[in-house]
């Protein structure tokens, strides 16, 4: 592995970390689609900066995506108080038009600098080792290791200063209102390093997959744990996994390395999807099925205690009266019998089902619930 | 329970209906035989599965055990016999649409698929706006109807469809004295013109005022049968979880002790 | 704009790029206005996007570029990332706008990385799927156009056919569905159907900004009517001429891509719309709030005045402006509302500056302190 391969998969890592760090609240407070928004909108942004330093490795350029992005989601919000759109709506004009506008202003203005569309859908990772870092003739590395280290730096800062109030704002906003955590500078922090980590990230990956590293990785981790401390640990670690494994496919296919890591992102999120062992879909059918069975045990035992002891009980209680009144079809009633029989809580005799002391209590049992 | 099929004068029958959301069940076991030409209030504490037990009626919701039967068929075979009104909050309100409009939707089960609603239609829509006194409002924009006159716009709706049953969801929810009356005339139109009207209701103070016939619904069944025979305290108790404050019909300072008990949300 | 004009009749280029934008527009604006009601913006934006590595894997698969093998492998992709969307959102957890953010990017970056992928094969008709990027109108030639025509017709009969059906399933589904009408079939139909929309404006507008001409056309359209039938076909109108405008002004010049161009006029008319649309415009409800606000403030002065002159015992006793001020929250204005009060002949002000009620005024007055004790 030569230095700049390395040095490219260490800004990828930290690309990756910085993003899914943010993104867990993007996923948590249902707001995923406005980090897509914003990623879109910042691009005027940094158009605009740019063309007043013309320096690509401006600071001022982060001011200006900063603004953009918090200016993208007051816009939203502004729209979305008229009453006159929905919120979904507010969202898809805003940001196609800042940015078209930001695509139009490069395509006729700076096509022939060094902003052009292709990074801007895709980022220049390849060549982020080229442009150095450079104090006193020293050389410290790439440039965007630092620019983006410091984000990063910036975002466990933001979430671990604010950690509490943070929590407490995304899973009841009217709670942390009352406690007087102003959830709304929250709301408004949390765009704020959004919108700084989607600009330090343009770069690298481009405007648009630093959504799928700002999402992606946060899903999955959503699907298994329950704890916001672990989810966060989750997301950095799928977000490293997914800008390693990225890598080495486009430089093994000699394709898009940003263009990979979402991808690579979206393997992981599909992995974790099928297989999660509680959350995943192969987990959750199997449970729906011995639920399913458990619910219609549970069922036939109430109908079966109901009926008890009264005089349609020789009509309710036969077994192919369950195909009849319940609605089963013979094959599932039958699973369910040997389901009850399995754990004795009824007693077949010949066509008629009579409920065990245990069965009687399950269906008690089941009836307070 | 009975063979079923076979009895005319019955509306509804349930039969051994359980309905579940994922594996928490929200009603149990249900039997339930309801005679046609009454008025029918269905009363219960919040979550007792009131709006679910009218959709599995309706056959929106698939349940887990048993069968509901129409007029002593399955749903799908008298689907024209029934009339539903929802609740209102399950609407967009802003949809860009008039109130001619929506009552004529009521039309279009009659029409079958593709076939546009015309001057026919158009009148009989009218014609239904005039009972529930919202003809004036015709080609008002629905977004500037009060809470009360969108529910006479859905009673409305519903009246086009000209069924033997009608199922209404929570029609007295927050509407002003004029609805309420409006549609306190119209199911006692319904009742002389011998339809069967069931209702999802709130307020038990009004119960033995407004309906002949009640379902206590509390997940169970807890008691179904002539208001007179069945809406006592100990059903109501046994509804409510001995709860309850008051007794039926004497207690008028307090409505507000059932609302008081009432959550927000419904399942 | 007279050249454009001569040059739409007479350059056969200008024709099928203004022919190409006006099918893309009508079918976008018609359907769009539907995905709107049913707040489908964002899973439009999840389908264009979607649709990249479909246009390039059918690209890969048949080494073809026609345009119905492209548009086809879209609309494809674009039906799988819905369904991906569906199966995140049914059986897990995960909000639907986590499911559109992650459908949308993974499948954008998917498709960039076959497009790298595209550019490096050795074959010398690998140019010219980027369009599909940000759109290029110029490059549209007529066989481009007839493919787009061949899924725009009967998108569009089908949404005649199923009017009603589709009416019912944007305002109350669940009552539809009692009606006896297949709900999910229709809602499936219809979810297609806004699908096949957005690809055909694929190579015009561009995967990346698609969901625009989805959206903005109707939530204009919104705006100038209350009619469903009105909004449909004044957004497919919206959409026709923002597209034809946006592809001609992209095509006649240099260095202008035609998607972003295309999002620009839109956007002018959604701005329009949102300000001056007859009835729900923000600028004429902004002035009816201003002129509800003058009326109430002047009525307050009025009823104060009859306070004052009701402590008086007697209405033609005068006041000095500042004394009214006091009572009517604050002396900031006081005198310009006395005068336009004057100027409706309700308060007079006598020789000594100081200001009575009129007899008008006066039974006015008395109206306001009614109204004020009923409510």
């Amino acid at each position: 592995m030569s230095t700049a391969q390395l040095e490219i998969q260490l800004i990828a890592i930290v690309v990756a970390a910085a993003a899914a760090l943010p993104g867990v609240f993007l996923v948590l407070r249902r707001m995923a689609m406005m980090s897509d928004a914003i990623s879109h909108a910042i691009l005027i942004g940094i158009v605009v900066a740019f063309f007043i330093v013309h320096d690509l490795s401006h600071p001022l350029l982060i001011v200006g995506a900063a603004l953009t992005g918090v200016l993208t989601v007051t816009l939203v919000e502004a729209l979305s108080r008229t009453k006159r759109l929905h919120e979904d709506s507010a969202i898809g004009l805003v940001f196609p038009l800042l940015f078209s506008i930001g695509v139009i202003l490069i395509s006729r203005y700076a096509s022939h600098v060094h902003l052009d569309l292709d990074a801007v859908l895709m980022g220049e990772l390849a060549f982020a080792p080229f442009d150095r870092f450079v104090i006193a003739g020293q050389d410290l590395g790439p440039r965007a290791l630092f620019v983006m280290s410091g984000i990063l730096l910036l975002n466990i800062l933001f979430i671990g200063l604010f950690y509490k109030e943070i929590k407490i704002a995304t899973f009841d906003a009217g709670l942390a209102a009352s406690l007087g955590f102003a959830p709304v500078a929250i709301h408004y922090g949390l765009m704020t390093i959004v919108s700084i980590t989607a600009v330090g990230a343009f770069d690298a990956v481009g405007s648009l997959l630093v959504v799928a590293l700002m999402i992606a990785p946060p899903a999955a981790a959503y699907l298994l744990t329950d704890r916001l401390s672990v989810m966060l640990l989750l997301s950095v670690l799928f977000g490293v996994i997914s800008a390693i494994v990225g890598y080495w496919a486009a430089h093994m296919f000699d394709v898009s390395i940003a263009g990979m890591m979402a991808t690579a992102a979206g393997i992981v999120f599909l992995l974790v999807f099928l297989f999660a062992p509680h959350r995943g879909i192969v987990a959750v059918a199997r449970r729906r099925m011995h639920q399913r069975l458990q619910f219609a045990g549970g069922a036939l035992a109430v109908h079966l205690l109901n009926h008890e002891g009264s005089p349609e009980a020789i009509e309710e209680c036969r077994v192919d009266h369950l195909g009849d009144h319940l609605r089963w079809e013979m094959v599932f009633a039958l699973r369910v019998i040997r389901y009850l029989q399995r754990n004795n809580l009824i007693r077949r005799e010949g066509d008629y089902l009579h409920l065990t002391a245990d069965g009687r209590s399950l269906a008690r049992e089941m009836m307070v619930q | 329970m009975s063979d079923s099929g076979a009895k005319q004068d019955l509306a509804i029958e349930v039969f051994d209906l359980t309905v579940a959301y994922r594996d928490k069940p929200v009603l149990w076991d249900i039997d339930l035989e309801v005679p046609e030409g009454v008025l029918m209030a269905v009363v219960g504490p919040n979550g007792a599965g009131k709006t679910t037990m009218m959709k599995s009626l309706l056959g929106l919701i698939k349940p887990a055990a048993g069968q509901v039967r129409i007029f002593g068929k399955p749903y799908a075979e008298v689907r024209s016999e029934v009339g539903y009104v929802p609740q209102r909050g399950t609407v967009d309100w802003d949809f860009p649409t008039t109130v001619i409009d929506v009552v004529m939707m009521g039309a279009y089960a009659n029409l079958g698929w593709f076939k546009r609603p015309g001057r026919k239609e158009h009148e009989a829509a009218l014609h239904a706006l005039d009972r529930v006194g919202m003809k004036p409002f015709a080609d008002r924009q629905i977004s500037q109807l009060s809470g009360g006159q969108q529910q006479r716009v859905f009673l409305a709706r519903a009246l086009l469809q000209d069924a033997r049953l009608y199922l209404m969801d929570e029609p007295f929810q927050g509407v002003d004295a004029t609805t309420e009356r409006a549609i306190i005339d119209i199911l006692r139109e319904m009742r002389k013109e011998g339809k069967t009207v069931i209702v999802v209701h709130h307020d038990l103070q009004t119960v033995p005022e407004y309906f002949d016939w009640v379902t206590l619904l509390n997940v169970r069944r807890i008691a179904s049968g002539p208001v007179e025979d069945v809406f006592t305290e100990d059903n109501l108790r046994l509804a409510y979880g001995g709860k309850i404050a008051f007794i039926t019909g004497q207690n008028h300072d307090h409505p507000e002790v059932v609302e008081a008990m009432e959550g927000k949300e419904e399942v | 704009m007279s050249d454009i004009l001569r040059l739409l009749i007479t350059d056969y280029t200008l024709r099928t790029v203004a022919l190409g934008a006006t099918v893309l527009g009508v079918t976008s604006g018609a359907l769009g206005a539907f995905a709107v009601l049913r707040r489908q913006a964002l899973l439009g934006d999840a389908v264009s996007h979607a649709t990249l590595p479909g246009i390039a894997l059918a690209f890969l698969l048949t080494q073809s570029k026609a345009p119905l093998v492209l548009l086809v492998g879209a609309a494809i992709a674009g039906w799988l990332g819905t369904l991906l969307v569906l199966a995140v959102v049914n059986n897990t957890r995960i909000k639907e706008d986590a499911a559109l953010g992650l459908i949308l990017s993974v499948f954008f970056g998917g498709g960039l990385v076959l497009l790298t992928l595209i550019q490096k094969m050795p074959i010398a008709t690998q140019a010219g799927l980027d369009k599909f990027l940000f759109g290029q109108a110029a490059a549209l030639v007529e066989s481009d156009v007839i493919a787009m025509a061949v899924l725009a017709v009967p998108t569009l009969l089908l949404t005649a056919l199923f009017w009603k059906e589709f009416k019912l399933l944007s305002f109350d589904p669940e009552y539809g569905a009692t009606l006896g009408f297949k709900m999910r079939t229709m809602d499936i139909l219809l979810t297609s159907l806004i699908v096949i929309a957005i690809v055909i404006g694929l190579q015009t507008v561009g995967v990346v900004l698609m969901s625009a001409m989805i959206v903005a056309p109707g939530a204009a359209a919104r705006q100038w009517t209350d009619r469903l039938s009105v909004m449909v076909i004044l957004s497919a109108l919206f959409g026709a001429v923002s597209g034809v405008t946006g592809a001609v002004i992209s095509s006649t010049m240099a260095h202008l891509p035609t998607g972003p161009t295309i999002v620009l006029v839109v956007s002018v008319i959604v701005v329009i719309s949102l300000a001056f649309a007859p009835n729900r415009g923000l600028v004429w409800s902004y002035l009816r709030e201003r002129r509800n606000r003058s009326r109430m403030r002047l009525e307050a002065v009025l009823g104060n005045m009859g306070l004052m002159a009701r402590q008086h015992g007697q209405q033609t006793v005068g006041h000095t402006s500042s004394a009214i001020g006091a009572m009517s929250g604050g002396r900031i204005g006081i005198d310009a509302r006395l005068r336009d009060l004057e100027q409706d002949k309700l308060v007079v002000q006598d020789s000594d500056g100081l200001w009575a009620l009129t007899e008008r005024g006066n039974q006015k007055a008395a109206e306001i302190m009614q109204r004020g004790v009923t409510e």
